[in-house]
């Protein structure tokens, strides 16, 4: 007998008497009206930056925060960068970008979470090799809790997806989150109305 | 307040082995206590021990003749009183060593800790003979709270706070809490552990020994004497003045 | 193996006042953290209904679920491998390294891999294995195994980290506060980071329906180690599966808050197929598992999501240091998990326990750790496990406390009693209690006694 087929035989001897697959329900609680306000304490908690009016030059925005940063890649139409995603056929190279800005397709209020996902980054490492990261995001598109993001298709259909909350950061040293870590060293979210579809 | 109805309550009376031994003055107030509230005590004389010390040790086997034993000693009472959470906590939760019998079930049906007897079932709140004008620190034991529901606990943010043997104690004229912190942490004893595992046993001990006094209490209050008889031991080693009492003997009316 | 004496290791550690009380407090204000957060969610007591649940429902029917996963991740274009035991899943790690030419792994934080003993398997091969999880980073470059399953490096302080760093980086070994320490750690790992040639994970969950491994962590090293390399190896325990994403939230919503006390960590992300350009591996791993499926009492301890809110909150475990088990998983969850992979050389880890019930109550997924601990004590018995001093003690206890006669001649003269109670306690040490605490002085007569004296015409007996 396979090894795999050995397992299953096994799991299947041992399984205790079934139990009923319990219904989740979706917990909503926020009103409409309150849902950027609990994200913009939540994004905060994890040490992310809410900019909730966007900046007429995005450009100018950008090298006054980051005016060390020398190569900004840009994976979205609203502003030409130094380099695109399609630049680094190495994944790896994507290390020296100093700034990615990306959309997201949705926020999420309980957590002050943004999903991103292959087809927002299309290289996926401009969303962690960086040293900061800008996320444009539809205030409409901030759903209310982590019961309401999964119903996002990017979770069932993108090859990989992450709901990224503030910056880098770890609590391995002494117990408590610090920032940054090994990943971005600040993440900024701007409130920035998507285009509208034709 | 007196017992219901006409005729008094008739109940079986524990009075745990390292109460026999150590603190037989706790057996004495809850045997006065109780016969001031009008109830009928029997303490049958043949009692030994519940069985725990050896349950707790895994050694079921061994406990099967102790339980057996407790179980033809204590089957015809309606009511089991004992002034320990962990030993009523064993008798109803988990007294499996005896094999199963309607007297088995019985027994572990009946069985009361005395703090859950008076607020339960005889719903006294008042004690006018008792007065204790001092500031004590209330130790629950884990028993207790998490084995008798006898209070909530701290890791179950949402539920609504309660109390049962703060509720009787408040009673008591003159007395006062205090808060400490980590207030329903264990203090460390757990059965056969504190001798297994002592340095770790005392160490939690004197922990929450330093908690309570930081908080300026003058007594440390407990429905479990095993618990204090720990944070006694590690007291008295310690040097402090701190002075404990078992429930019982508050609410019977001890002044000190 | 010898039996691991976690009491004598736990003693050890005590003797270091300052280190002991520095890691009682971090886990004491982890657990804090874990209150605030909970508070915050009102629906907390359900969601720990419907996460214990979900486990249970997905346990007993484990090899459906099993299929289904594969049969998604199949569609997904990702390799899934099956591994028996430990030494099965290494060999697969390696097989397909060693097919790529890969020698420079990264790789997150996996308890799995952990208890596998992966990386010294690697190194032996010839494959350099980076931790890119801060904690495991630091626990590696100290030759040390993680104390704890969420923060590896919890039991040092920064001061300890920095004096880590120091003799690894050259790092000042004064500057001990943990930006500095996390900055060190990445200026020194990036560079390992984009060289490397694969890259490992392991996963919190895995969810059948889509045939995704689920990561928590707050670096974001998962991201970097399951993005950067084109070959991405994912080791899963069987019982990591969930059935839905619909499932998933819920789990997602009681992991992070348990732990560390955050709503959310960092990077939550979900890998369901490889890069186009690269290659996805999955490997169940048994290693005993499907066997504990079947124990009775025990199965329930496979639903665990290895938040570490347990040991925060054990009193025994913080007073202990995590490395006092000599086990990978180490606390109130270790205790009830490391007899089934050996039961001899873990036979005294369910005394290391005062019951005190605080874990099942902190557990997102409602294990009744406490009341496995209990049982666990029970097995040691049956299977003859329980050092034999000990025993003795018990079945003399036995004798005595079931024989009213024999219990009142040994307790009513004083000196005796003083003797016998605390014998059957005090199996290996009449000192033991004594050794930090003074023992109680027997009263001078027994409520026996005394009930003869002044109540026994009353009655009866």
């Amino acid at each position: 007998m396979g090894i795999r087929e050995d397992i299953l035989d096994r799991v299947r001897r041992n399984q205790p008497a079934a139990v009923p697959h319990p219904n989740v329900s979706d917990f909503s609680r926020i009103a409409k009206a309150d849902l950027i306000e609990t994200f913009r304490k939540a994004l905060a908690i994890l040490a992310g930056v809410l900019i909730e009016t966007p900046p007429a030059d995005l450009g100018a925005f950008l090298r006054k925060q980051f005016p060390n940063a020398k190569n900004i890649c840009s994976a979205v139409p609203e502003f030409l960068g130094n380099s695109k995603p399609e630049d680094y056929a190495n994944w790896a190279d994507a290390a020296s970008i100093d700034v990615t800005v990306v959309r997201s397709p949705m926020g999420v209020a309980e957590t002050g979470s943004v999903l991103l996902s292959e087809a927002d980054l299309r290289v996926n490492t401009i969303g962690f090799l960086a040293h900061d990261i800008v996320v444009l995001l539809d205030p409409e598109k901030i759903v209310e809790n982590i019961h309401a993001a999964y119903r996002h298709p990017a979770f069932s259909d993108k090859a990989y997806s992450v709901l990224m909350t503030g910056p880098s950061g770890s609590a391995d040293i002494g117990g408590k989150e610090v920032h940054p870590a090994q990943g971005v060293m600040t993440l900024t979210v701007i409130f920035w109305r998507e285009p509208a579809k034709r | 307040m007196g017992p219901k109805g006409g005729v008094a309550m008739q109940v079986g009376l524990v009075i745990p082995c390292y109460l026999d031994v150590f603190y037989p003055e706790v057996g004495i107030a809850t045997l006065e206590l109780l016969e001031r509230l009008g109830v009928e005590v029997d303490y049958p004389f043949d009692q030994t021990c519940c069985g725990q010390p050896m349950a707790n040790s895994g050694c079921e086997s061994d406990s099967r003749a102790t339980e057996e034993h407790f179980i033809r000693l204590f089957s015809r009472f309606e009511y089991i009183v004992i002034p320990s959470g962990s030993c009523t906590h064993h008798v109803r939760n988990k007294f499996i060593a005896a094999p199963p019998s309607p007297e088995r079930e019985h027994v572990s049906r009946h069985v009361f800790d005395l703090v859950e007897f008076l607020h339960d079932i005889l719903k006294v709140t008042q004690f006018p003979w008792s007065e204790f004008p001092h500031k004590i620190a209330l130790h629950n034991s884990c028993s207790a709270i998490r084995g008798l529901h006898m209070a909530s606990m701290s890791e179950r943010v949402h539920d609504s706070c309660f109390n049962k043997p703060k509720a009787l104690l408040e009673g008591v004229k003159g007395i006062e809490f205090v808060d400490f912190a980590r207030h329903d942490e264990c203090c460390g004893f757990g059965g056969t552990f504190s001798a297994t595992e002592e340095a770790v046993s005392a160490r939690i001990g004197y922990d929450k020994l330093g908690y309570m006094e930081a908080a300026h209490a003058d007594y440390i209050v407990s429905s479990d004497m095993s618990c204090l008889m720990h944070l006694q031991g590690c007291a008295r080693r310690l040097g402090s003045g701190m002075q404990f009492r078992h429930v019982a003997q508050i609410l019977n009316g001890d002044r000190q | 193996m010898s039996t691991v004496d976690q009491a004598a290791n736990a003693a050890r550690f005590i003797e270091d006042r300052p280190h002991e009380q520095y890691f009682d407090t971090l886990m004491w204000s982890l657990r804090e953290a874990r209150d605030r957060s909970a508070r915050e969610v009102p629906e907390w007591e359900e969601l720990r209904d419907l996460a214990s649940a979900i486990k249970e429902h997905t346990l007993s029917n484990l090899a459906e679920y099993l299929e289904q996963f594969e049969a998604s991740a199949k569609r997904n274009g990702v390799t899934v491998h099956w591994a028996h035991d430990a030494h099965e899943h290494n060999h697969i790690v390696a097989d397909i390294l060693n097919r790529h030419g890969a020698k420079q792994l990264i790789k997150s934080k996996s308890m799995l891999t952990e208890e596998c003993e992966m990386r010294p398997y690697l190194e032996n091969r010839g494959v350099t294995v980076t931790e890119t999880d801060l904690g495991e980073r630091i626990q590696q470059l100290d030759d040390e195994p993680p104390a704890h399953i969420v923060g590896p490096a919890w039991q040092k302080s920064p001061h300890d980290v920095a004096r880590v760093f120091a003799k690894a980086y050259g790092s000042d070994p004064n500057n001990d506060d943990p930006v500095y320490l996390a900055h060190e750690m990445r200026e020194h790992t990036r560079a390992l980071i984009v060289k490397a040639d694969a890259g490992m994970t392991g996963a919190n969950f895995a969810v059948a329906e889509t045939g995704a491994i689920v990561t928590a962590t707050n670096e974001g090293n998962a991201d970097l180690s399951g993005n950067v390399p084109k070959l991405r190896i994912c080791s899963v325990g069987i019982e990591k599966i969930i059935p839905t994403n619909r499932d998933l939230a819920v789990f997602i919503r009681l992991l992070p808050r348990s732990s560390i006390g955050i709503p959310i960590t960092q990077y939550t992300s979900h890998f369901r197929a490889p890069r186009e350009d690269g290659e996805m591996h999955v490997i169940f791993v048994d290693n005993g598992r499907s066997d504990r499926l079947g124990m009775e009492k025990f199965w329930p301890s496979l639903k665990c999501i290895r938040c570490g809110a347990c040991m925060n909150t054990c009193p025994v475990y913080r007073r202990s240091g995590g490395l006092s088990y000599g086990s990978t998983y180490m606390g109130p969850i270790g205790i009830i998990m490391m007899p089934t992979f050996d039961i001899r050389r873990f036979s005294e880890l369910p005394f290391s326990s005062t019951l005190s019930g605080s874990c099942s109550n902190v557990c997102p997924v409602k294990i009744d750790i406490h009341e496995q601990i209990y049982a666990w004590r029970g097995v040691m018995d049956e299977k003859h496990q329980i050092k034999l001093a000990k025993k003795s003690a018990m079945i003399a206890a036995g004798e005595v406390l079931s024989h009213p006669e024999l219990y009142r001649i040994a307790t009513f003269a004083t000196e005796t009693a003083l003797k016998l109670l605390p014998r059957f306690a005090i199996y290996n040490d009449l000192n033991a209690w004594g050794k930090h605490r003074e023992t109680p002085a027997p009263a001078k007569q027994t409520f026996h006694e005394w009930f003869k004296e002044n109540r026994q015409k009353g009655q009866k007996e």
